[in-house]
């Protein structure tokens, strides 16, 4: 499943007519810091998701299953809308210190002393 | 799915039987503001669309459930003609 932004919307008379009532939206993909990634789509919507909103949608023939039992020609469909996302980043550490870590000094080799009992 | 225009027809006689009487369109990919993308793609017509016209293209296995296109070797199908694409 995907993030996308609710950028406009299509309309089509002539269709397939299984998809007959089916809204189509233009919808933008999106990263999770919610900036702009890829080409817009045209998503079929089951949730009432208007121009604007921030939704998640599916790809492939899954996006026909909110529709079973009947069996649509829908590669790409809306199926929630987002309320919030959060994204935990990750602090990268400064490259000189991971040349440090990457490196690590030889362990020093051991010399035992033979003792006399030996 | 996709928007995309036809720009051309592929005639093919030598083909799988499944595909026999289907009608292959080559399409572009368009933006929703009506910009060509890159690249072409064959499709597989199943509402009538022409040359020139506006269409919507599904890809995928859900090409399958395009109108008559059960169990054939399709991953492309037309499955709507654009009237009209609003923007904000």
């Amino acid at each position: 499943m995907y993030l996308g932004r609710v950028v406009g919307s299509v309309w089509c008379t002539v269709k397939n007519p299984s998809m007959t009532g089916c809204r189509m939206l233009v919808v933008q993909p999106l990263t999770p810091e919610l900036t702009n990634t890829g080409k817009q789509l045209i998503c079929t919507d089951t949730m009432g998701a208007g121009k604007g909103e921030i939704v998640y949608w599916v790809r492939g023939k899954e996006a026909s299953f909110p529709f079973l039992p009947a069996e649509p020609p829908l590669d790409t469909t809306i199926v929630g809308i987002v309320d919030s996302v959060h994204v935990k980043r990750t602090v990268e550490a400064p490259v000189e210190e991971v040349a440090v870590l990457d490196s690590p000094k030889p362990a020093a080799p051991v010399h035992r002393k033979r003792s006399r009992k030996d | 799915m996709i928007l995309a225009r036809v720009v051309g027809t592929v005639v093919a006689t030598r083909k799988d039987p499944r595909l026999e009487g289907k009608k292959l369109l080559i399409i572009k990919p368009v933006t929703p503001d009506g910009k060509d993308e890159s690249g072409y793609i064959v499709s597989i017509d199943t509402v009538g669309s022409g040359i020139g016209e506006r269409v919507i293209a599904v890809s995928g296995s859900s090409a399958r459930l395009a109108e008559g296109c059960k169990d054939t070797p399709v991953d492309n199908a037309i499955i709507g003609i654009v009237d009209e694409v609003h923007l904000d």
